[in-house]
């Protein structure tokens, strides 16, 4: 085995937990997993950023917007985002280099069993989708990998028109944003979109708005990193 | 008539405009084959293809030489078919599989089976192999052959007078410089071994100087990309009516069309068979030493018969040996181009940890004989430059050497400011720049004093103790400079460097008598 992201030669300690799921496996270095910082401690009740008091200036502005009634319940990341996560986002979705995922299965997994499966009986998840285009560019969809990762039903049932990419945008401007999903189909049990990044939180706002008004009891929102 | 009757007709008459068709065909692809030959533009251009010969001669200009996935062709895609139709780009499988062994990738030639991955394929709907290895490049995918133009070649021009530099070359520079002429007008592989400071980029000069008078398309390639960019104005400014590009990862003028291209080595995975003359500079440097895919890339970037000229300070020993098995020839240029000899480092020994500058640099600081030079400290990791800026920025505010915060700044590989930190220390408006070894080689500072710390790191092998040794003492205004390694105990890399210096300088002595040289 080598480490997925330095490509060190990694000692692989197999043992009877592994001995017959290689996948659960160790695929990154030492030095390499000291850089992915988990996010830890308090967070904003809302989109789960560090935050030492209950709800953030952002969130506090977005339930503003929605006149208390935001369509996301909440948001849950695991990563921080730092200098080293930017390559590795540049390098997984920009530059298309697919296996890079993997890095996450594990850990997505074991902070979706934790944050949501002890919660939430009976959830769909439903990774927001890059358009058309920007699929064939890439060849693969970020968001439906990290979906596959985890254990409950996925449901692909949103669709995105080609627009301009959003981390091009200033806040104003992703503010204003028209909806640019349609959905498929309705989805009457509890939803938790999958994304690989929050910012703002509009696209996942977007997301969630579109599957309340067609019957969806209540959205979450699970991410890789929150910025 | 029955029905079947009026098919068979039918049939005939598609076999008999099938065949007539094919002979058309057939004529045309010869046709091609004389295109590829090179016959005049204007006659044969015209004659089979729908194309004007002034569009096809910028396509050749663009797209000769390279190999490029389908991303990199800004073609549209109808153009593109009909290009294909006329067999003006040959498309190659990007990834080759094979049964036994892992896959080979026909852009980087990585063979190494952790560098590739699968990727579900959206277009095909089914797993592809990708190669991981030059995926900064643009991901090549085992579905997406690459292209290679096989219309004819560009006709570069052969400039007259190509060259405005006015200045002149030393006896050791000429020398040098008439062995690099011969080389490439005769298509042949030589190694220049120069010291630091001894000005290789003006021996170039005369050599491609010839090779633009012959009509030739000259590359210079480098491993870094600092060195691209320190490159470029010079070269410029020495060809002022030649089209010069610089390409590196981010540069802005990148389609690589010009007559003579100043590139990093990883550019070159973008060619085949573009060059007459390959210059690689700075052989030794990472990554290149290193990465037996950017050897392949440079290697498959040259025409079959071109002249292949590498550029050294220090050579590894792998070119040590070819050089003495005489399996590589190769000049020696012992002397700096202002005559005087290598500044010769001093070790100092230090009883320190790993956190506190050592008691000998403070005292080094105080006692040190010009004080109006700048100073250059080396320290072997990111971290260290950081932990240390403070306490040296302390030591020269008490020396008076500073008075500013600005004037003490720190670099390294990831650092965004580089560039403007490296042309304000050589503006003189930073006094004292810690660096990492990026500034080992390739840049030139007038005049400073050299320091490094923790000098027994393992990142500190001798080719570079020899590098940053050179950086001092690199003008003629001020041809000497103090060059202190501060140890905590002397390691092979260090006694191995000193040692190599006092032998370039006992050569040098050589040289200048046998030469008579004096200046």
């Amino acid at each position: 085995m080598y480490c997925l992201w330095c490509d060190e030669e990694l000692i692989v300690h197999v043992n009877w937990l592994n001995l017959f799921q290689p996948e659960s496996r160790m695929n990154v270095c030492d030095q390499c997993k000291k850089n992915f910082i988990k996010i830890e401690g308090k967070v904003c009740v809302k989109c789960g950023r560090p935050f030492e008091r209950l709800k953030c200036h952002d969130c506090i502005r977005w339930d503003e917007f929605y006149d208390g009634d935001d369509p996301l319940l909440k948001n849950v990341s695991l990563y921080m985002y730092n200098e080293f996560m930017k390559e590795v986002i540049t390098r997984w979705k920009y530059r298309g280099d697919y296996i890079i995922g993997e890095l996450f299965r594990l850990a997505f997994l074991a902070k979706f069993k934790e944050q949501y499966l002890s919660l939430l009986k009976d959830v769909v998840v439903v990774p927001i989708p890059v358009s058309r285009a920007r699929a064939m560019k890439r060849g693969f969809n970020q968001a439906n990998m990290l979906a596959s990762f985890l254990s409950s039903t996925v449901k692909d049932v949103l669709v995105q028109k080609h627009l301009e990419k959003q981390s091009k945008k200033t806040r104003i401007e992703r503010m204003t944003t028209i909806n640019p999903f349609s959905i498929t189909e309705p989805i009457n049990k509890s939803v938790v979109l999958v994304d690989d990044i929050y910012t703002t939180g509009r696209t996942l706002r977007h997301a969630a708005s579109l599957l309340k008004n067609n019957g969806c009891p209540e959205v979450y929102a699970y991410t890789l990193i929150r910025s | 008539m029955y029905p079947g009757t009026r098919n068979e007709v039918y049939f005939i008459l598609i076999t008999i405009l099938k065949l007539a068709f094919k002979k058309i065909f057939v004529k045309m692809k010869k046709d091609q084959g004389g295109l590829l030959k090179g016959f005049p533009v204007a006659f044969d251009s015209a004659k089979n293809t729908s194309l004007h010969p002034d569009f096809l001669n910028e396509l050749s200009r663009k797209f000769a030489g390279k190999l490029l996935t389908r991303h990199e062709i800004l073609i549209n895609d109808q153009m593109f078919q009909h290009l294909l139709s006329e067999t003006l780009f040959q498309p190659i499988p990007s990834i080759q599989k094979s049964i036994l062994s892992s896959p080979t990738c026909n852009r980087c030639n990585n063979t190494k089976k952790s560098l590739f991955a699968l990727i579900p394929c959206t277009k095909c709907n089914e797993f592809h192999y990708y190669c991981r290895k030059c995926i900064m490049m643009g991901r090549v995918m085992e579905c997406e052959p690459l292209y290679f133009w096989t219309g004819r070649s560009y006709p570069w021009p052969k400039l007259i007078n190509p060259c405005s530099w006015t200045g002149t070359l030393t006896k050791a520079q000429e020398n040098a410089a008439e062995k690099i002429v011969d080389a490439i007008s005769e298509g042949k592989e030589l190694l220049i071994w120069a010291v630091t400071g001894a000005g290789k980029t003006e021996m170039l000069f005369p050599g491609i100087t010839k090779a633009l008078e012959q009509g030739k398309r000259v590359c210079i390639a480098t491993p870094r990309a600092d060195v691209v960019r320190e490159l470029l104005p010079r070269l410029q400014q020495a060809f002022s009516s030649v089209q010069i590009q610089g390409l590196f990862s981010g540069s802005r003028d990148n389609d690589g069309t010009a007559q003579l291209i100043i590139s990093t080595t990883h550019q070159l995975y973008r060619y085949r068979r573009a060059f007459d003359v390959l210059i690689i500079d700075e052989i030794d440097a990472f990554p290149y030493h290193h990465d037996a895919s950017l050897q392949f890339a440079a290697d498959r970037a040259k025409k079959e018969n071109a002249a292949l000229i590498y550029l050294t300070a220090t050579p590894r020993d792998r070119q040590q040996d070819l050089i003495a098995s005489q399996k590589l020839n190769h000049v020696f240029v012992p002397i700096r181009f202002h005559g005087h000899s290598l500044p010769i480092p001093t070790m100092i020994h230090c009883t320190s940890g790993t956190k506190t500058l050592p008691p000998q640099f403070l005292s080094w600081i105080k006692n040190r004989i010009k004080r109006e030079r700048q100073l250059l400290v080396f320290v072997p990791t990111i971290k260290l430059a950081n932990d240390l800026k403070k306490s040296i920025a302390k030591l020269l505010f008490a020396e008076n050497l500073i008075f500013r915060h600005s004037e003490i700044e720190h670099v390294h590989a990831e650092d965004k400011n580089r560039e403007e930190k490296i042309l304000n220390f050589r503006n003189k408006k930073i006094y004292t720049l810690i660096t990492t070894t990026i500034l080992e080689r390739g840049v030139t500072f007038p005049s400073v004093d050299v320091a490094v710390l923790y000098a027994g790191h393992q990142v500190f092998d001798e080719a570079a103790l020899v590098q940053i040794s050179g950086r001092a003492g690199r003008s003629p205004q001020d041809p000497t400079g103090e060059v202190i390694f501060f140890h905590d105990g002397q390691t092979n890399a260090m006694v191995r460097a000193v040692k190599a210096i006092k032998q370039m300088n006992k050569r040098a002595e050589i040289f200048k008598k046998k030469k008579g040289e004096s200046r």
